[in-house]
């Protein structure tokens, strides 16, 4: 059984926002909304600074808060762990927007509750997710944290890397590369 | 009256926030009546291939169209110059269709220029208009009285009309307001310039310097990409700027310059290599001269001496010198693009060249490789008509290495009147209200038009002084001429319609042709339409336009590209060197090797206004566009925190920026940071558009280029220098 999870590469990204618009248009999303987005922490002071920047989005919670807490049964773990929404069974209660740490989530106008979903209608085709085949910067890597042998499996081996957020107990899939790691 | 007192001036400027523009009287650009190309069926899902506009890196892309809407737009795979992947800006091109604000019929002014009131009219009485005007210039002026003012692969077809009306007046702001220095410099240099796309080989540079280049923010695509390349391969990467840009946090150096002071740093480093003897000495023998005349003027320029002066220690000026000669000829010290800082830039631009020089990168892996391209022919065209007077911009040859037409020495010649009158303006795709420094003077340059034309698909803030705005197509509606592009590799693309012109649209290469029949300019309009242009031109290099219309681009072979592969060094300068030591500019007077020479520095109150790019948007161009505006709908003034808090002020407060001539911008929010110096502030070039056509972004943020009211000419090649301003901050009322 896969295990789809996403390795971002922070030492590359540079935040143009490029994956932010590749969703938006990829998937319709409504104007003010987004699935994805950009974050930049920035650390010291002048004129020592260090500054990671990442793009963030749903993880795809091995363990996610928001499909234990749906009412309907419409927030559901998909094949390869992938994280969805039945919009028809969905009725916009909120539950999940309010059970998710990373803030993932938001109501689409139709009204049901919204967010990334890996691009699953192009995985499911053998394509990367937009905001992966568009990113400039060639920062991220869409894979098979099951298979020892995929792209991502090495990159998460080989790279010092961290999670969002591991101690809300979400186990999410998302891993930030931040450097070789030398060990 | 061609006066135009400060009063009207701020009144005309100012935006009143809320208020439904008059423009509101016009038609309004909504999703019904937008047709898909008639080749399209109406269900499923078809793609095709372009390249991009929306700036003028020109990638390759693919546009999707799903049961006849416009869907998607994604780099095409095959192109070397987006390998596939868009930038922010061209992955939301779709926005530039759907954008509310586009202007969708032709219109005429109704009262006085500035106003902003309009009658739409017919295509044909919009250009009888426009012809009757021209002829009458002409005969009473000369055809040279007509001026364009262009931007983009577009106005091709512009400047041929132009062309064949009589006038030698065609420029772009892309010469004197950005790129003219550092192509003069490293002309007077190398012989040749970097061009565009530059041709710097980040991908496979070993030690890379960045001088107030912000890649990253600043989108060039193919330049990003390789920028993460680099980063990937461990490449050793340096940034001097005096902010901490998203580069300077991928950097193994940041170097928080003093504003004004790189040309100390960059002789700093000439001073070690040339006196260590570190320069690649095999290249530098064989293709260089003026070594001596080099090491004694730059002499006294130690590390130590630049150290006061830039605030970057001696040490590590002498250590980032050594460590850079350590990976030559892979050491590439970026040339820029945007360069007209300070009004010594193409001084700067030499001292950037020299290195270069030195490093022996030009025309080396990891350096800058020599651009191949294919061989295309132009449309033989019939002789354009001779000028006798000649160009108008820069008289008895004042700016003596201006290889381009010169901007502002056209507005110049239009407020003077000298050398000779111009009495008419075509502006195509520039909104010069937000390129041409100091605003006042292109009002005041107007004032003297008998003819005002602008040809724009938005109502940016220059369309507001028009007499006539020409409403073109978008770039997904219409064709282009080809770009044969001068890359890694050579290659010809296509410009094709995804979508039939929405409204009233129309592309500029109807326009120009209709135009010139108007003109009786019949014989240099001999195509029928723009497929035959196109095809005529690809013949000349065995293609068509059939077999290119699918592919989007063909490629050539792949040919060598640096001097190790077997391209030929040639220098076209006087001696067929690389000069380090400039004959040239010693026989004008100016330094034959750069020389520092302190700026005018901020007084007490006050902090010095830089401004940049943002990766979301484009220019001026594309606040508008729905899905960028969502991206960043304001742009922030970028305030070291100490200063910040010593102003009693925080993030996300509203302030307003006044200039040492008492220029107040509009309200901008405040972004109290750790990573800008103290001496200066920043923002995003852009903003703060005030016309009345722009109904959601008209009043956010602030326009840096309107707080530039004062600007130094580069004595050599005649840019302006947009970086001296200084601006005090006020709390919003």
């Amino acid at each position: 059984m896969a295990r789809y999870g996403m390795a971002i590469d922070t030492t590359k990204c540079v935040g143009c926002m490029d994956c932010v618009v590749a969703c938006k248009t990829e998937n319709n999303v409504p104007e003010g909304l987004n699935r994805d987005w950009i974050q930049t922490i920035v650390n010291g002071e002048f004129p020592n600074l260090t500054m990671e920047i990442r793009s963030e989005r749903c993880n795809h919670c091995t363990n996610a808060p928001c499909v234990s807490c749906c009412p309907t049964g419409a927030s559901h773990y998909h094949d390869g762990g992938i994280v969805l929404v039945h919009h028809d069974l969905c009725t916009g209660c909120k539950a999940c927007v309010a059970s998710c740490p990373y803030d993932a989530r938001f109501i689409n106008p139709e009204g049901y509750a919204d967010k990334c979903t890996f691009c699953v209608h192009r995985v499911e085709e053998g394509k990367d997710p937009a905001c992966v085949s568009v990113c400039p910067t060639y920062c991220m890597t869409l894979g098979d944290l099951d298979d020892p042998n995929s792209e991502i499996s090495k990159l998460v081996k080989s790279k010092n890397n961290h999670t969002n957020l591991p101690e809300a107990g979400t186990i999410p899939n998302i891993y930030y590369l931040i450097g070789d790691n030398n060990d | 009256m061609n006066s135009i007192s400060r009063r009207r001036f701020l009144k005309i400027g100012a935006a009143t926030a809320g208020v439904a523009a008059t423009a509101g009287a016009l038609s309004k650009f909504t999703k019904q009546g937008v047709k898909i190309s008639s080749n399209i069926p109406e269900k499923g899902i078809y793609t095709i291939p372009t390249y991009c506009d929306l700036c003028f890196w020109k990638c390759n892309a693919i546009a999707t169209v799903r049961d006849g809407k416009l869907w998607k737009i994604e780099g095409n795979p095959i192109d070397p110059m987006s390998k596939g992947r868009l930038c922010p800006r061209g992955t939301g091109g779709v926005g530039s269709y759907y954008d509310p604000d586009r202007l969708l019929k032709p219109l005429m002014r109704k009262n006085n220029r500035g106003e902003e009131k309009w009658v739409e009219v017919t295509w044909d009485e919009a250009f009888t208009f426009i012809a009757d005007k021209m002829n009458k210039i002409k005969s009473e002026y000369g055809p040279e009285a007509v001026a364009l003012f262009s931007h983009g692969i577009g106005g091709n077809f512009f400047k041929h009309l132009l062309k064949a009306y009589g006038s030698p007046n065609l420029a772009a702001p892309s010469f004197a307001q950005c790129r003219g220095p550092r192509d003069a410099g490293f002309r007077l240099t190398f012989g040749e310039d970097v061009g565009s796309p530059e041709r710097t080989d980040i991908e496979n540079s070993k030690f890379l310097v960045l001088i107030g280049s912000h890649l990253g923010e600043n989108m060039h695509n193919t330049q990003v990409q390789e920028f993460a390349t680099a980063i990937e391969r461990g490449t050793k990467i340096l940034v001097v700027d005096p902010r901490h840009s998203v580069a300077a946090s991928k950097a193994d150096w940041w170097f928080p310059i003093k504003p004004g002071t790189d040309i100390a740093l960059i002789l700093a480093w000439l001073n070690v290599i040339v006196n260590e003897e570190l320069y690649d000495k095999d290249y530098i023998g064989k293709y260089a001269i003026g070594l001596d005349k080099l090491k004694q003027a730059v002499a006294n320029n130690t590390p130590e001496w630049a150290y006061p002066i830039t605030g970057i220690k001696a040490e590590v000026i002498r250590e980032t010198a050594r460590e850079m000669a350590r990976y030559k000829p892979a050491a590439l010290i970026h040339p820029g693009r945007h360069v007209t800082w300070y009004g010594d830039d193409s001084q700067r631009s030499r001292a950037i060249a020299i290195l270069n020089a030195l490093m022996g990168s030009w025309g080396r892996k990891g350096g800058f490789f020599s651009p191949v391209s294919l061989d295309i022919g132009a449309y033989p065209y019939p002789e354009y008509p001779h000028s006798e007077k000649g160009k108008v911009d820069n008289p008895d040859n004042k700016y003596p290495f201006a290889h381009e037409t010169i901007t502002t020495g056209i507005r110049e010649a239009t407020i003077s009147g000298k050398p000779y009158p111009i009495k008419g303006w075509f502006v195509y795709a520039t909104n010069l209200m937000f390129t041409l420094p100091n605003e006042e003077e292109t009002i005041k340059a107007i004032q003297n038009l008998d003819l005002m034309v602008v040809v724009e698909t938005l109502p940016s803030e220059i369309t507001g002084w028009a007499d006539v705005v020409l409403p073109e197509a978008t770039y997904l509606e219409r064709y282009d001429d080809l770009n044969v592009e001068f890359f890694k590799e050579p290659f010809v693309a296509i410009r094709q319609p995804v979508l039939e012109p929405a409204y009233e649209t129309k592309p500029g290469w109807w326009m120009a042709k209709k135009l010139g029949e108007k003109l009786g300019l019949e014989n240099y309009f001999p195509w029928k339409n723009i497929e035959e242009f196109l095809d005529t031109r690809l013949k000349t290099g065995g293609y068509s336009l059939e077999q290119i219309k699918k592919v989007g681009l063909i490629k050539g072979e792949r040919q060598p590209i640096y001097f190790d592969e077997g391209v030929t060094p040639e220098f076209p300068t006087p001696s067929g060197k690389i000069e380090l030591y400039s004959e040239q500019l010693a026989a004008y007077g100016f330094d034959p090797v750069p020389r520092y020479r302190k700026h005018e520095e901020p007084p007490t109150g006050y902090y010095r206004l830089l401004f940049g790019r943002s990766p979301v948007h484009s220019f001026g161009r594309t606040q508008s566009n729905p899905i960028l505006f969502d991206m960043m709908k304001e742009n922030e003034v970028w305030l070291n925190k100490f200063v910040a808090d010593k102003l009693d002020l925080k993030s996300g407060d509203y302030v307003v920026l006044v200039n040492h001539d008492g220029v107040r911008s509009n309200r901008v929010m405040v972004k109290a940071t750790e990573r800008i110096r103290q001496d200066c502030v920043y923002i995003v070039h852009g903003f703060g558009h005030t016309s009345k056509g722009f109904v959601r972004s008209r009043g956010l943020g602030a326009s840096d280029n309107q707080l530039v009211t004062k600007y130094k000419i580069d004595p050599i090649m005649g840019g302006t220098a947009q970086h001296l301003n200084f601006v005090s901050i006020e709390r919003e009322a």
